[in-house]
């Protein structure tokens, strides 16, 4: 397992997280270094050149043109060779590996979703470590990027297109995931996490969110909560959030924000989650987005299961 | 020129107030028009930080007389603080103001080539800057989207977003009908004698602005009219199909894309900035050759650089797009022009370093300005070059990083730039001039404060901090070390507030109250603004009579002169050649 611990950037746990930094760190320093050098010469000018009475008169300094060339030749010489380096990581970061595992990506307000190639779904990414992983991502709403900052992985993802990213983890950890292309109200709180197994954690769990499939719709419901990211607005035990809790919910009377009323019955259930927009609860504001009308039938029926279980 | 110059011989009669400061076209008026139109925006827009600032600071907490700030209103905050600053302050105060108002007196015109066009340029931008400003006011607010605009989420936002593009509209408008008329002045009316390469530095980066905006403004106002008509008249130009909003599928063709906006905004909003920086650079070479008595060291290197940064500024746009999924090939490119454009800039900068090598410096309060925009200027630039290399962006981009970046390029670059301008050319403006204790305390004050703001700003980046979180990033566990930074930048910010009274209380005691300048030419200038002018100008005219240039534009200290300076207009020696050109003239 590699380890680095980082000066400034976040500790690294890609395998091209490394060259990226010391691309970075040796910008970094040149750039301190020219800073400093130039830095010295002003105030090292300034003083000594000061004007000291108004009969003061300048020395003249003739121009020079072999201090013009390596003006120009020396930024040049240095810019090139950033250049050809950073062309070389960037290739390496830009085109997966052949052999990469691939995981879809869905990104909507605001929420992530997963989805791995024998159909299993999870709002957290769970990658094997030391294997690469292929992202293709797509969005059904605005723009969103998906940012790992331990990983240095960023990728935008754009509706109407696919967009690709890829990355091997190096350790066993939870990582931070976040959308960081602003995407509207709640843009701060579209988090989510990497979670790195070793490949037969991960084997495991991929197993585990197959049985799922023949459970009851209220066990399905319960997985599509976490899945779906419904657990980020509604809580389970009447805390309020977002948006209203699940609990108690079914069957009470719902007040509306434009005063009217609704006993909360299985069509109610239905219509909050595929037009949340169309009746807002009083004391709530129109935030929940439209995507999940596109939940297959059997999943609506799952959830509207699962909240009456409540 | 002729139609102006008897224009000048018609001054003495009476003009009311509204003709004579609201629709004049007298060049001068326009400029101070839109000085201080452009000082109220970035003050009002630099109170949107201060309470974006707030926020970050202490998340949550209520901010006196308007409450806790909802996510909304720190999103419509971020957005129009971005929109006000580049479109509304900086442009019009480095190009609107400064441009006008010295433009035609270091080239020895009587007024711009159309003062009516001139007129127009303002107010096309004061009903711009209006629209904005009520755009706050409108059901859910002013545009939230983000300074960039990027649909589909524009596409999809509240009425604010429509007044938006309205108001980019009417600004766009301006600095195209300016630029026409910059281009036409520069090329035409200069006075006889006046080469392009006896022109002072200022006026040739006021050239290259002028070019800039005039190349790269329409992509971006074609692409406001096709997000107004996505927004307005359900057309798809930037937005595919399929897509989902809170109201179920959108009801719209589709088959857009997203990404045609980015490019039409980075089209203009790169060689944009530029527009900032380069009328910045222009006033500091004028200050700089000044203020340390010396002609500018390498001035036709600095001129070519110039001419080469404007033209490839067009060709680097796409270096904001690295993670938009571009293909390898064309990012490969952009990075090409990206690190090549990074030398002119060198080559400027280290000009102006090595015009100080051997000078008499007089440490003036512009000089101080100007010396602060150098190094300023030069963390702007080397923090840009890991941005300009994908590997290195990709990490970085969006987050705090990219904001200390670009705003040490326009804050404590372009801004300190702006200022040096006002304290050099007040007296010109004003015939008095505004006092240097208050000045080196605004200058010190300024600059420190602006550092305390920006500086952790690049680390807080570099930790992975995003851009545009109303919360700062609060939700994310692995930022913590670095979120303390945000109490200490607000402060700071707090503290460029206060910094700026001296300036105000300066700025409008100096108008009626400040010392009276002894000569005209305050600063024992060489250019025309102040050697051939009286001080305040002629209204209307600006010269009592036409001067004619016989020299380059900073003879400062010539050997064997035996004069401290020789001004454009101060005739050689008479030798025969002259006498008979004379001759021939009368």
């Amino acid at each position: 397992m590699e380890q680095r611990q980082a000066f400034w950037l976040p500790d690294a746990a890609s395998t091209y997280a490394g060259d990226v930094d010391a691309l970075f760190y040796f910008i970094l320093i040149v750039s301190v270094i020219l800073f400093a050098g130039v830095m010295a010469t002003m105030v090292l000018f300034a003083w000594r050149y000061r004007r000291r009475s108004a009969a003061d008169r300048p020395k003249p300094v003739k121009e020079n043109k072999i201090v013009e060339t390596s003006w120009i030749l020396v930024p040049t010489i240095l810019v090139a060779i950033v250049f050809v380096w950073g062309f070389r990581v960037f290739i390496h970061m830009n085109v997966a590996p052949p052999n990469a595992m691939e995981i879809t990506v869905r990104a909507q307000k605001w929420s992530w979703l997963f989805e791995y190639p024998n159909g299993v779904r999870a709002s957290a990414l769970h990658v094997p470590v030391g294997r690469p992983v292929k992202l293709t991502m797509s969005s059904a709403d605005v723009l969103h990027s998906l940012y790992v900052p331990a990983f240095r992985t960023k990728m935008d993802v754009v509706p109407g297109r696919y967009t690709y990213a890829w990355f091997e983890a190096t350790r066993q950890d939870t990582f931070l995931l976040m959308c960081t292309e602003y995407c509207g109200q709640q843009h701060s709180m579209m988090l989510s996490s990497v979670i790195v197994q070793s490949q037969d954690d991960f084997e495991a769990w991929l197993q585990e969110g197959l049985l799922a499939a023949d459970a009851s719709p209220a066990e399905r419901g319960e997985m599509l909560y976490t899945q779906q990211g419904c657990l980020a607005c509604h809580s389970l035990d009447g805390a309020p959030g977002t948006g209203p809790s699940f609990a108690g919910l079914a069957g009470s009377e719902r007040v509306f924000a434009d005063g009217t009323r609704r006993i909360a019955d299985d069509n109610y259930l239905r219509e909050a989650i595929t037009q949340p927009a169309t009746e807002i609860v009083e004391g709530y504001m129109a935030l929940m987005p439209g995507t999940y009308a596109l939940l297959e039938p059997d999943e609506i029926d799952a959830l509207v299961a699962f909240i009456k279980e409540h | 020129m002729e139609d102006h110059h008897t224009a000048s011989h018609h001054e003495g009669h009476k003009v009311g107030f509204w003709r004579k400061y609201w629709f004049s076209t007298d060049h001068k008026v326009i400029g101070i028009q839109y000085g201080i139109t452009a000082l109220f925006f970035l003050l009002f827009g630099f109170i949107l930080m201060l309470l974006m600032r707030w926020q970050l600071a202490s998340p949550g907490i209520e901010i006196p007389l308007l409450g806790a700030l909802t996510p909304e209103m720190y999103n419509q905050f971020g957005a129009m603080h971005g929109t006000i600053m580049v479109f509304m302050g900086i442009v019009p105060l480095a190009v609107g103001a400064f441009g006008n108002y010295v433009v035609p007196l270091q080239i020895g015109a009587v007024d711009m080539a159309f003062p009516r066009l001139n007129m127009a340029s303002y107010h096309f931008f004061f009903w711009g800057g209006v629209v904005m400003m009520a755009s706050f006011f409108v059901p859910q607010g002013a545009a939230k989207a983000g300074w960039t605009s990027y649909p589909p989420l524009a596409d999809i936002e509240t009425m604010g977003q429509t007044m938006w593009l309205w108001g980019m509209v009417l600004l766009i408008t301006s600095s195209l009908l300016g630029a026409i008329n910059f281009l036409t002045t520069i090329i035409q009316l200069r006075t006889e004698g006046m080469t392009f390469f006896r022109m002072p530095f200022f006026v040739w980066a006021q050239f290259i602005t002028a070019f800039l905006l005039l190349l790269a403004f329409p992509p971006l106002e074609a692409a406001g009219i096709l997000q107004l008509a996505d927004r307005l008249l359900d057309t798809s130009f930037f937005l595919p199909s399929g897509l989902v909003t809170a109201e179920g599928p959108l009801e719209v063709s589709g088959g857009g894309s997203p990404l045609l906006w980015q490019h039409l905004f980075w089209f203009l909003a790169h060689p944009e900035v530029y527009v900032l920086v380069l009328p910045a650079m222009g006033i500091v070479a004028e200050i700089v050759a000044n203020n340390t008595r010396k002609p500018l060291w390498g001035y036709r290197l600095m001129v070519y650089s110039l001419i080469f940064l404007g033209f490839m500024s067009f060709i680097v746009w796409a270096h904001h797009m690295f993670i938009t999924g571009m293909g390898t090939a064309i990012s490969a490119f952009f990075q090409v022009t990206t690190m090549i454009i990074s030398i002119p800039s060198v080559v400027i900068l280290s000009a102006l370093f090595i015009t100080l090598w051997g000078g008499s410096i007089r440490f003036t309060t512009p000089m101080l300005f100007a010396l602060g925009f150098l190094p300023m200027f030069g963390i702007g630039g080397l923090t840009g070059l890991p941005l300009g290399l994908a590997p290195t962006d990709i990490p970085l981009h969006d987050t705090y990083y990219v904001i200390g970046h670009f705003h040490y390029v326009v804050a404590p670059g372009t801004i300190l730039a702006l200022f040096a301008g006002i304290y050099y050319w007040f007296p010109k403006m004003t015939g008095r001039t505004m006092n240097d204790t208050l000045g080196k305390i605004h200058f010190w004050g300024t600059i420190i404060s602006m550092n305390g703001i920006f500086f952790p700003m690049l680390i807080q980046g570099m930790a992975g901090v995003s851009r545009r979180l109303f919360d700062g990033g609060l939700a994310y566990s692995f930022s913590e070390p670095v979120l303390e930074y945000n109490v200490f930048m607000s402060i700071s910010a707090a503290a460029l507030f206060l910094f700026q009274i001296p300036f105000i209380i300066n700025f409008f005691q100096s108008i009626r109250g400040g010392r009276k300048v002894e000569k005209a030419n305050h600063w024992d200038a060489t250019t025309l603004d102040w050697s051939a002018t009286p001080t305040p100008p002629v209204p209307h005219g600006n010269f009592e009579s036409v001067p004619r240039v016989y020299r380059d534009p900073y003879e400062y200290s010539v050997p064997g002169s035996g004069v401290p300076f020789l001004s454009q207009d101060t005739a050689p020696p008479a030798a025969p050649s002259d006498q008979i050109l004379e001759e021939v003239e009368a």
